[in-house]
């Protein structure tokens, strides 16, 4: 009957939710990512040590081996000390939450600012059409890094300035997905019934637009904050992302970069593992909700 | 006689294509009064959907309105601005389309759309505006129309839903009903339900009703006057019972004798023959003269359009007065 289309292309969240749910690669991500946001929103709770606090920090107990016990006896250094003598644990779990604060920070307010300019863009068409998508064509045609370099160089380091660099970085993909998605919706009949209802445009574009519009750019959201996380990580290690006084994953790969050829491996490498555990939940998670999400998957 | 409700006078859309100018609508003029109802009939293209979405202000570019007025109320709609336009659509003069399974958004509950209908041109509170759309929901027939104000458009079916967009459409007690085909989807026996609860819906509100179609027999429950379309012209306009009892024009009568109920059973259905022009270069003359039995060197010109209570545009009619001016356009 005619009605099945309709009714197959948009499923209640609930079933998609089972459907997510239904792949092993889904719930292995699901879980890591999980842990992982438990981890870093928790880590006051859960680290042995502030790692900020200078005067909570021995500089004898320095690059010591994953389960040495500190000089004073308390603490168990499960995955062993930097060069300063800090718990590389404690220092992981704060820098995750640095790392995720700026991915999902940023993702969030590019998602803001791409999705509004893409509808924007496909609402009024013609010169700001134009006007938006070059500029989106301009973002995606130059080297992320080299921009962000240039961005940082030029505002300084900083978690404030990470965020708006990696904004400006990715607000585009969104637009350009946005846009498309919204050319399509003009084109369904419910749009042309909203227009004779004579519902303002902001409402149209919001309430009715909107919505049909976000599967695909929930997928995106998803594998962007994996982008900028990963992104995030490089300008700290470069040494133009995360302040000294607040290291992210990238800063501690960075600070343990110079212990690697003597032998005190653990410094860099366990912070690497953790940005790598994020990055793979993230688009286990992404890819699976692309294949939800995304009828022509489906088939 | 009470002034006009709807007037359109000589009405032009054009659509600009990749192979030329393609006048959808070409000099299209009748008049609605308050509570009539008028069965515009054609097939594709013949331009009568246009002449819709003409009136409701909702021809997007490549097309536009290049001639003649549309005077609702008085008012010439064509020089209206957007934002005024806005607020006469779903409010003054409203629209139900023709597939109701793509006009309701999938992804609103039924109640989220009627209540923003209400509220995008009235200042009433959401408990007001829900109390209206379950009373409407109701009149039109639906069931429970409580539970169902909650639901999805997928939750419904076909002829569920269409009765949705017809209340969202009655919702602001409109002056004006635009409907596009709006049974066409249905099957036949849903199709004559909707059809009585509108005809009583808008007989109690006085509403009129401008109900576009291909299809005669619907019309002939329906519509107090016929106007009959052909490649962007009305061809025959009169009463119901005038036109389909009496057709004058030539392709009124070929649709009245293709109908398949018209033909002894056994026999071969009937056809026009012919096909439809081509819009974007049509004929000189008449536009059905290529397809006419009854076509001679007159029919090399544009006959005008009578003025009597029965109008046609045609110079050899089978029957009632001879269109014998000529358009000069």
């Amino acid at each position: 009957m005619t009605t099945v289309p309709a009714a197959s292309a948009r499923r209640p969240a609930n079933s998609a939710l089972r459907r997510f749910l239904r792949a092993p690669s889904a719930l292995i991500g699901l879980g890591l990512l999980a842990l992982l946001v438990i981890g870093a929103v928790f880590a006051p709770q859960i680290a042995p040590q502030n790692p900020f606090d200078l005067a909570a920090i021995d500089v004898l107990d320095a690059r010591m081996m994953p389960g040495s016990v500190s000089s004073g006896g308390d603490i168990t250094y499960l995955l062993g000390t930097d060069g300063q003598g800090r718990d590389l644990f404690s220092a992981i779990l704060y820098g995750l939450r640095t790392s995720l604060t700026v991915g999902v920070g940023s993702a969030l307010l590019a998602g803001l600012i791409g999705i509004l300019l893409g509808l924007i863009a496909a609402w009024s068409g013609g010169f700001i059409d134009a006007l938006i998508m070059r500029l989106v064509d301009l973002i995606m045609s130059l080297p992320s890094i080299l921009i962000a370099l240039l961005m940082l160089a030029l505002l300084g380091r900083g978690i404030g300035n990470v965020v708006l660099t990696l904004v400006l970085l990715e607000w585009a993909y969104y637009a350009r997905t946005a846009r498309a998605q919204a050319l399509v919706e003009r084109k369904r009949d419910y749009f042309e019934a909203a227009r004779g209802l004579g519902l303002p445009t902001s409402r149209i574009l919001l309430r009715h637009v909107l919505p049909n519009c976000l599967p695909p750019l929930l997928v995106i959201a998803a594998l962007q904050v994996a982008r900028a996380i990963t992104l995030e990580a490089t300008l700290s290690f470069l040494g133009l992302g995360a302040p000294v006084t607040q290291p992210s994953l990238g800063l501690l790969i960075a600070n343990g970069f110079q212990f690697m050829l003597s032998g005190e491996y653990w410094i860099s490498f366990f912070p690497g593992l953790t940005l790598l555990a994020a990055i793979v939940a993230i688009n286990l998670v992404g890819d699976r909700l692309r294949e939800v999400l995304d009828p022509r998957a489906l088939k | 006689m009470t002034a006009p409700l709807l007037e359109v006078r000589n009405l032009r859309t054009r659509f600009r294509t990749d192979r030329g100018d393609l006048d959808a609508v070409r000099d299209v003029s009748f008049t609605l009064r308050a509570g009539e109802t008028l069965g515009l009939v054609g097939e594709s293209g013949s331009g009568k959907s246009v002449t819709g979405f003409s009136i409701m202000g909702l021809i997007d570019l490549p097309g536009r309105i290049i001639g003649g007025e549309i005077l609702f109320r008085g008012q010439d709609l064509t020089k209206l601005d957007e934002e005024a336009m806005r607020r006469l659509r779903g409010n003054r003069i409203a629209m139900v389309f023709q597939d109701p399974m793509m006009t309701l958004n999938p992804v609103l509950r039924i109640s989220t759309q009627m209540i923003e209908t209400v509220r995008a041109h009235e200042s009433v509170d959401e408990a007001t505006a829900r109390v209206r759309a379950r009373d409407l929901l109701g009149a039109m027939g639906i069931p429970s129309p409580e539970a169902r104000l909650d639901a999805y458009p997928h939750q419904l079916s076909g002829g569920m839903r269409q009765r949705v967009a017809i209340a969202i459409a009655l919702i602001n007690k409109p002056d004006l009903i635009i409907a596009d085909e709006p049974t066409t989807a249905l099957d036949v026996s849903i199709q004559a339900q909707i059809l009585a609860e509108v005809q009583q819906l808008t007989r109690e509100s006085g509403t009129a009703l401008l109900w576009i179609t291909h299809d005669l027999s619907v019309i002939a429950g329906i519509a107090d006057e016929i106007a009959v379309m052909y490649a962007g012209r009305i061809v025959e306009q009169g009463s119901i019972d005038a036109v389909l009892d009496q057709p004058s024009h030539p392709y009124t009568a070929g649709l009245i004798g293709s109908l398949p109920g018209a033909s002894t059973p056994g026999s071969m259905l009937v056809q026009i023959p012919g096909t439809t022009p081509d819009m974007v270069d049509p004929p000189l003359g008449c536009a059905f003269g290529p397809r006419c039995a009854r076509r001679d060197d007159a029919c090399e010109r544009q006959p005008a359009f009578t003025e009597s209570a029965h109008r046609l545009r045609c110079f050899h009619p089978l029957s009632g007065p001879a269109s014998t001016a000529e358009v000069s356009a």
